[in-house]
């Protein structure tokens, strides 16, 4: 499974209060959610983010409250991955139950530039980026992983898995 | 294979004679908790799942503290899922406001006597890592995991590194465990303990309180940590068997200690003596300072409260800074006594009074401020000392205005200044 897109980028310690501020947890609903998205650092960014678009960033992305609500407003604006040098882990188990591709690779959350188209193939975690031509090598997903994303999230997944 | 406090915990609750730090286990859970921010999408969830009852009604927690008693109307509907969930399936820890076993969910957990020694707990809530204090295990997660840990009663964990924290002397008057734990995070950085547990020892442990060693707990999440924890010794003792007579009596919690040859990824050596008045500047919690290089600071509001710094010794501490005293002109001060039963005592105490004369507004407990939800957002460029544990970008209000971290003391002392000072500057 391969995705592309342009790419959003941000610093360290990107935090779930940025990501989706308190004040709209009142819903859980995802399209109310991906109004909001990451508009206290970056008010643009429901307006210029596209299907299939990647965001970038530094250390410790997620970091602070374990609002499930952040991956989701992520995932409901269209971004198609999140790279980061490494996650907070209660953010980073939360991407992987709604479904909400992420890839550590510190080089690449390094050298890719905002706004450059990139590529990624979860299948062996190359990281392309078109407009630099440079790839980076991260660690592919695990197939459990895989399925978990390729249903949705973990409940789809489960769902998925109790058919069988 | 020697193993740490937390180690051993994961390792009897997976039902495996040892575990190393790595290893991906599924472990039985004591206890499972969400507020009414992270339960309602998990019971969407559960629903979803098709599972008809909980694992069970004494271990599944439900607790209204975030935007409580309600803001606006959906947050109103947001409890109603919560409460009809609850009365449906009879959860015995889910409270209405007001009564004396509610209040903030870290607060009431411990303080009811519900934790203790040797319990592993999930909650969906970042700060669910106070526990550790008891010398249990303890951690956040979000509402996927919390609705099948609902149904099931089992999670799974990656088994954590750990890192040591070697105290030793005593706190200065006044520096509380806010101080310490600030430091530490000051020192290693917000991820400086990355899915780690940071595991407290030395004999420096006596200096700190059961309150002070639940607000260092509360915040390991600030510096990444999975969760933080303190060997069981006579002041836990002590707590446990007033909170919690009965289980006391009968010997039901189990004490853990780490094995003398357990490793640890990195050891941090820490002077009680050295540690100072601190607070963290916006907009991260590991931007720390002296609060006596900062006292140039003017501010617009204080609060006092939160899971972090809302339990009786904290607003103990509050009032016996603030009786006789006024708060000055310009600023507002919040106090939230963080559950009913703190809230009583402190009224009780006559310290209700005496934060009232000096010109406090004294709230009925709840999260409010810490996140921005209500009961003391800020305004565009307003400033606020606070006893919570976040000062991100927006955390209380507008991505404009600023938090500064403190413990109780300061925040009492700015209060009452009119900008950051410190109780010896009175």
């Amino acid at each position: 499974m391969k995705v592309s897109g342009k790419v959003f980028k941000y610093g360290d310690n990107i935090d779930t209060d940025v990501i989706i501020p308190a004040r709209y947890l009142t819903s859980a609903d995802p399209e109310h959610l991906k109004e909001h998205c990451m508009e206290d650092i970056d008010i643009s960014f429901k307006d210029r983010v596209k299907p299939g678009d990647i965001m970038v960033a530094g250390k410790n992305f997620g970091c602070g409250s374990s609002r499930e609500h952040a991956p989701v407003a992520i995932k409901a604006s269209g971004i198609s991955l999140v790279i980061a040098d490494d996650f907070a882990r209660i953010f980073y188990r939360n991407s992987i139950n709604v479904g909400l591709p992420i890839l550590e690779c510190p080089e690449a959350a390094q050298k890719i530039n905002d706004g450059d188209e990139i590529e990624a193939d979860f299948d062996t975690g190359i990281i392309t980026d078109k407009t630099t031509g440079e790839s980076f090598a991260s660690k592919p997903f695990p197939e459990f992983i895989k399925n978990i994303m390729a249903n949705g999230g973990l409940v789809g997944y489960t769902e998925s898995e109790l058919k069988d | 294979m020697p193993m740490t406090m937390t180690q051993k915990i994961l390792a009897d609750h997976a039902g495996l004679d040892s575990v190393a730090p790595g290893d991906l286990i599924e472990a039985k859970l004591d206890y499972v908790l969400g507020n009414d921010v992270t339960t309602p999408p998990a019971i969407k969830v559960f629903e979803k799942l098709g599972v008809k009852n909980v694992f069970d009604k004494d271990r599944v927690l439900m607790i209204q503290d975030h935007f409580t008693p309600n803001k606006d109307i959906k947050s109103a509907e947001l409890n109603k899922t919560m409460r009809c969930f609850a009365r449906e399936h009879e959860i015995t820890h889910y409270y209405e406001l007001g009564r004396k076993e509610m209040g903030i969910e870290h607060v009431i957990l411990p303080d009811n006597g519900i934790v203790l020694p040797g319990d592993l707990v999930i909650g969906a809530d970042s700060h669910t890592c106070t526990y550790g204090a008891l010398g249990s295990f303890s951690t956040g997660v979000g509402s996927t995991d919390l609705a099948c840990a609902m149904a099931r009663g089992v999670t799974w964990f990656k088994v954590p590194e750990a890192i040591k924290v070697n105290l030793r002397g005593t706190l200065k008057k006044f520096v509380t465990g806010k101080d310490l734990i600030l430091t530490i995070i000051g020192k290693i950085g917000v991820d400086g303990a990355l899915y780690k547990s940071l595991e407290f020892d030395g004999e420096g442990i006596k200096a700190l309180s059961m309150d002070g060693r639940l607000t260092v707990c509360n915040m390991a999440i600030e510096c990444g940590a999975k969760n933080g924890i303190f060997p069981v010794d006579d002041v836990t003792l002590k707590y446990i068997s007033k909170t919690n007579l009965e289980r006391f009596a009968k010997n039901s919690y189990k004490v853990y200690t780490a094995d003398e040859d357990a490793e640890y990824s990195q050891v941090l050596d820490i002077d009680l003596d050295d540690i100072d008045l601190t607070v963290a500047l916006p907009h991260l919690p590991s931007n720390t300072k002296k609060a006596s290089e900062c006292i140039d600071m003017k501010i617009d509001q204080v609060v006092i409260g939160s899971c972090t710094n809302g339990r009786l010794e904290d607003i103990g501490t509050a009032a016996a800074i603030l009786k006789g005293q006024k708060v000055h002109k310009d600023v507002r001060c919040i106090v939230i006594p963080g559950s009913q039963k703190v809230y009583r005592q402190a009224l009780d105490n006559g310290w209700l009074k005496d934060l009232d004369d000096a010109g406090c507004v004294i709230s009925t407990p709840t999260c409010g401020p810490c996140l921005g939800g209500h009961m003391g957002v800020l305004a565009k460029g307003e400033r606020c000392v606070s006893t919570t544990n976040r000062n991100f970008v927006g955390r209380m209000g507008d991505p404009e205005s600023e938090v500064i971290l403190s413990g109780v003391p300061v925040a009492a002392s700015s209060a009452i200044l009119g900008r950051i000072g410190t109780p010896d500057e009175l």
